[in-house]
């Protein structure tokens, strides 16, 4: 039952293409596939009051029971909150994806196609237990995501972006693969909880550090952190809809989830601290930064989303000292941090979702992004300002919304931290809140100047090339319903807390008690320190705002050398050049390089290998003897073998190998293979047939070959290639390591009714190996009868034209 | 006798290696034949040579020859035949549509 | 292939029927002596060969309507099919069987399945070399 449901989406992938071929006139495509992510997140729904209890929920699906590989899932708090906002903003998504999508002009199958395969990837990630299967989904997520990115492909930028994309995830995921790896080698298991369980064995490990510096790079660069989170404001080539989803609530968040996920085992050491925390709230200073200097919404979104991301990354570091210090009262601020950071995860995705929904509005009304095209929208499009005033009210942070809860309570943790004395903390842990307190503002502001600057002014219809006016109401919805949670979660935080993120938080911090006093959230906390910073911020950021005009130009003429883009392009074209320089530097085009290449490897490592094994060893004792015949067709053999070399006659150097053939055939009868000699024969007469009907046909070609030019290369290469064999064989001879099989083959009257050891070896023996190469046969014939036509066809073509 | 065969084995692949390695596209074809009979004589070789009668049981022997070098060199031969008749055909058609049959012409563009 | 060459085309006629003959008898008898597949096939293919030499494709191909390409796929899948006989009896893939049985003319006969895996490699290579050297000579 589970499983139908986390699998749903991938399966139904498969029936888009169907629906999208003989429905799409009729009905929207997104009408169907929001059935998916909708019912997943109603059955999801039904967890809620028994994980809220404290019950937790195992799956186990066999894949495969020999080696007993099963695909674990395991429902807890933690993955509840992500199912639940994966399928639940999937729905929204959808249905806002019905409006914006046209069904005329757009390819659907493929968008949903697209976003299913995410969104089963997303389930995956968040459900599995087992590690392996974990990063499987993880990888499904960025190949999907890049899918997604590159969907209106003919526009180059969509390519690039979706290719930055792929490598800066892909390559934290090999990092990430490499960490989990560690992980299962220490603990000796694939399941996280078991890992949980048996904490000593890992924290004493020496790969400690190295997995979880490896983990920690997969998480990063997913989730977009400093200096990785570069991928991210190209992503915005995606339609909105997909922006809206991967970078709200679901792609940018597996960083988190995983980061979350791990807690239990790596927190509490001063590395993951400071990496996380460290790492998050520069983060939070770059994004928020760099989103000012922005004038395209998208990208200003893009910028503060690693912003908000970073800001979570650094609440689950300052929540993962709750580990360093144990269970007990000293703990319980820093588990209240944790707590935040699942707070603010929700706030963010109902917040940012409905931001991005209005920016695809606009995008869609007025054709345009750019803040400086667009004014005064608010008279044209009320109900749209409005969802954005309190999107982005509540991102900067302001009551009455959810936004500001938590940055009250984001602050509060970091002041906590700067009072925590531990692993260096003492000195220079202030710059915490004052780097906090500094994004605030500057987040304050970028939020302000979204706002104002998009809805509020002049507005100048003759900047745009539309006739604006308000969005359709299938668009509206959605976003609507992102802002009333928004405000609804301001005013009711405590039934989140209570069902969905105390659970949560007792999975990322199992060994903590925190008291529901402690968890319980409240706006009003009295005049307290957290406040004032708050009041400060409006302030400040206010009076920034009013005077943007003098120092944003200033922010936008930043140099470009020095971006972290600019330094991504550089050393892409550069390992781009550096392989090309390489691979041209071997690969000539020449067959004759490549032989050398290939006959050389040959010789040095058999030789090598014969020498440093000591395989030199020969015996002769048990050589047959030679009769005077023997010696007369080797020399024949040779001289047959020279003729071929030095004849300046095509059909001398064919008839030739032929007698050479036939000499083979003389040597199968002296050693007594009847069936050998016989098909040597035949095949002989046949591929001589075969030379002599080639050049029959071919005119043109010129009767005499050249002589081969002497090359002393070749001929160390050859006379190499023939004393290593030579050598191998006799080292092969000098040592028996065990005896033949072939005593069992001479009971094939026995077992398989023949007298012939080997037609019954052929038939019956080793049937499988005949068929194979029956089909081989049957495919050369094919190859070289296509390859015969296929060329009088192109002729023919010539000739017409 | 095995050492013979050994050193006879060694100047034909020596023979087909320096063929294989020149510019001519027949030669390269001559050469893989040439190749792929001396590694059957080896196979044959490692199994013993002269010792029993041909592994045919009606033979009533006291002993037979190894019979399974023979079963592998049979399938060896069949597909040499198929893999010449596919070489050959392709440099028939290479030297028909590019009308040289010099590797050292056939190698395509830089950076291709 | 326009050569008038009555002593080819005189040896042709008694040669191939020998030919054929020579190659039927060892593909049916390498079950207990030399022959077998391979072997039988090669030679009979060499038989087709010697004909479309001497008398000249168009005109063997008037009496023999067989396409080779097609017989090749048609041995791959006999040889195939013996191995699914095996499945069907619940043994693994390509087990062969074989017993004895009084045969009305020739007596007490073995037949063994392995014979008709057979059939379809003899097949198989029949219709790959001559498939093969008729492409060759088709092209001009």
């Amino acid at each position: 039952m589970f499983y139908t449901y986390i699998f749903l989406p991938l399966i139904s992938a498969i029936l888009v293409p169907f629906l999208y071929k003989y429905f799409n006139r009729f009905v929207h495509t997104g009408w169907f596939v929001l059935l998916v992510p909708l019912s997943i997140f109603i059955y999801l729904v039904q967890y809620i009051p028994s994980v809220a209890a404290g019950d937790t929920y195992k799956y186990t699906l066999s894949w495969i029971p020999s080696l007993n590989v099963n695909i674990v899932s395991f429902v807890d708090g933690l993955s509840l909150l992500f199912g639940l906002l994966i399928s639940g903003v999937g729905s929204l998504v959808i249905v806002y994806s019905i409006f914006y999508m046209s069904k005329a002009r757009e390819a659907l199958h493929n968008f949903y196609i697209y976003l299913l395969m995410f969104m089963g990837a997303m389930l995956g990630v968040v459900f599995s237990d087992n590690l392996l299967v974990l990063y499987g989904f993880w990888e499904l997520t960025s190949v999907s995501s890049f899918l997604l990115i590159s969907y209106w492909y003919e526009r180059k930028s969509s390519r690039q972006g979706a290719l930055k994309a792929l490598l800066i995830t892909v390559l934290g995921g090999f990092g990430m693969l490499a960490g989990f790896i560690m992980m299962i080698m220490m603990a000796d298991t694939y399941s996280i909880r078991e890992m949980i369980a048996n904490l000593d064995v890992i924290q004493s490990h020496g790969l400690f550090i190295p997995a979880m510096l490896c983990i920690l790079l997969g998480a990063f660069t997913k989730s977009a952190q400093f200096p990785f989170g570069i991928w991210l404001p190209d992503a915005m080539e995606a339609p909105t809809p997909v922006s809206s989803y991967l970078h709200s609530a679901t792609m940018v968040k597996a960083g988190i989830y995983v980061v979350a996920r791990m807690t239990p085992i790596f927190g509490g050491s001063s590395v993951w601290f400071w990496l996380v925390a460290g790492i998050g709230i520069i983060t939070l200073l770059y994004g928020s930064l760099t989103a000012l200097r922005q004038t395209d919404l998208k990208a200003m979104l893009a910028y503060s989303t690693i912003s908000q991301l970073g800001l979570i990354m650094c609440l689950l570091g300052v929540g993962s000292l709750a580990v360093y210090f144990g269970p007990g009262e000293s703990s319980t601020i820093f588990t209240v941090a944790a707590f935040a950071a699942l707070f603010h995860l929700f706030n963010h995705s109902t917040f940012k979702g409905s931001l991005f929904m209005v920016v695809g509005i606009l995008d869609h009304e007025t054709g345009r992004r750019d803040i400086r095209y667009l004014g005064g929208l608010m008279q044209v499009m009320p109900i749209t300002f409005t969802i954005a005033l309190i999107g982005g009210l509540s991102m900067a942070g302001l009551p009455p919304f959810n936004g500001f809860l938590s940055k009250e309570m984001f602050f509060a943790a970091v002041n906590d931290v700067s009072k925590a004395g531990i692993f260096g903390l003492g000195s220079i842990g202030i710059l915490f809140p004052i780097i906090a307190w500094v994004a605030s503002i500057f987040t304050f502001v970028y939020c302000m100047i979204f706002i104002f600057k998009t809805f509020g002014g002049q507005y100048r219809p003759e900047k745009l090339t539309r006739k604006v006016h308000e969005a359709p109401w299938g668009m509206l919805i959605s976003p609507a319903i992102l802002a009333v949670l928004v405000i609804l979660i301001f005013f009711f935080p405590n039934v989140l807390g209570k069902y969905i993120l105390t659970p949560a938080l007792s999975a990322i911090l199992p060994t903590m008690t925190p008291s529901p006093y402690d968890l319980k959230i409240s706006p009003w906390h009295g005049l307290n320190i957290e406040l004032i910073m708050t009041i400060g911020v409006i302030v400040i950021g206010l009076l920034l705002f009013k005077s943007s005009k003098r120092w944003i130009q200033a922010m936008r003429n930043y140099p470009q050398g020095l971006t972290l883009n600019h330094w991504y392009n550089k050393g892409l074209s550069g390992t781009e050049r550096l392989s090309a320089s390489l691979t041209n530097g071997y690969m000539t085009g020449s067959l004759r390089h490549y032989l050398i290449y290939t006959f050389a490897f040959f010789v040095i490592v058999l030789v090598s290998s014969l020498l440093l094994l000591y395989g030199f060893q020969f015996d002769f004792s048990n050589d047959a003897a030679i009769s005077i015949f023997d010696i007369g067709l080797v020399l024949g053999m040779v001289i047959a073998a020279g003729t071929v070399l030095f004849a300046g006659n095509r059909i001398v150097a064919i008839v030739a190998l032929g007698a050479l053939g036939y000499m083979v055939a003389m040597f199968f009868v002296i050693f007594r293979a009847p069936d050998l000699a016989l098909t040597q024969m035949v095949v002989e007469t046949v591929s001589t047939l075969l030379f002599l009907l080639c050049f029959y046909h071919l005119p043109k070609l010129k009767k005499g070959i050249e002589r081969i030019p002497f090359k002393l290369t070749n001929l160390i290469i050859s006379i190499a290639m023939g004393l290593t064999v030579t050598l191998l064989a006799l080292s092969a001879n000098g040592h028996k390591l065990f005896e033949p099989i072939t005593s069992f083959f001479e009971n094939s009257y026995k077992l398989a009714g023949a007298k012939n050891i080997v037609n019954a070896i052929l038939v019956d023996f080793r049937g499988f190996d005949t068929m194979l190469e029956i089909s081989v046969l049957a495919v050369a014939g094919l190859g070289v009868y296509i390859l015969v036509h296929q060329r009088s066809k192109g002729r023919e073509q010539h000739e017409n034209e | 006798m095995e050492t013979l065969m050994v050193i006879l084995v060694g100047i034909l692949i020596s023979i087909g290696t320096y063929l294989i390695l020149s510019k001519q596209l027949l030669r390269i074809v001559l050469g893989a034949s040439i190749v792929g009979h001396s590694v059957n004589l080896l196979i044959i070789t490692s199994g013993g040579l002269k010792r029993g009668s041909a592994p045919l049981l009606g033979e009533k022997a006291a002993g037979f020859a190894d019979a399974i070098p023979q079963a592998l060199i049979l399938t060896a031969i069949v597909i040499n035949f198929a893999v010449t008749a596919v070489v050959l055909v392709l440099s028939y058609r290479a030297y028909k549509s590019f009308g040289t049959d010099d590797m050292e012409q056939l190698r395509g563009n830089e950076n291709e | 292939m326009k050569t008038n060459d009555v002593i080819l085309k005189s040896v042709t006629r008694v040669a191939a029927v020998i030919i054929l003959t020579f190659s039927i008898y060892l593909f049916m008898n390498g079950h207990h002596h030399p022959g077998g597949g391979f072997i039988g096939g090669l030679s009979m293919s060499s038989a087709i060969v010697l004909l479309y030499l001497s008398f000249g494709v168009d005109k063997v191909r008037e009496n023999i309507r067989v396409d080779f390409k097609k017989l090749a796929a048609i041995g791959v899948l006999i040889a195939i099919g013996t191995g699914m006989a095996g499945v069907i009896f619940g043994k693994p893939f390509l087990t062969q069987t074989f017993g004895y049985y009084d045969l009305p003319i020739f007596g007490n006969t073995e037949l063994a399945s392995a014979l008709i895996f057979d059939t379809g490699v003899a097949l198989a290579v029949i219709g790959t070399a001559v498939n093969i050297i008729l492409s060759i000579s088709e092209d001009r």
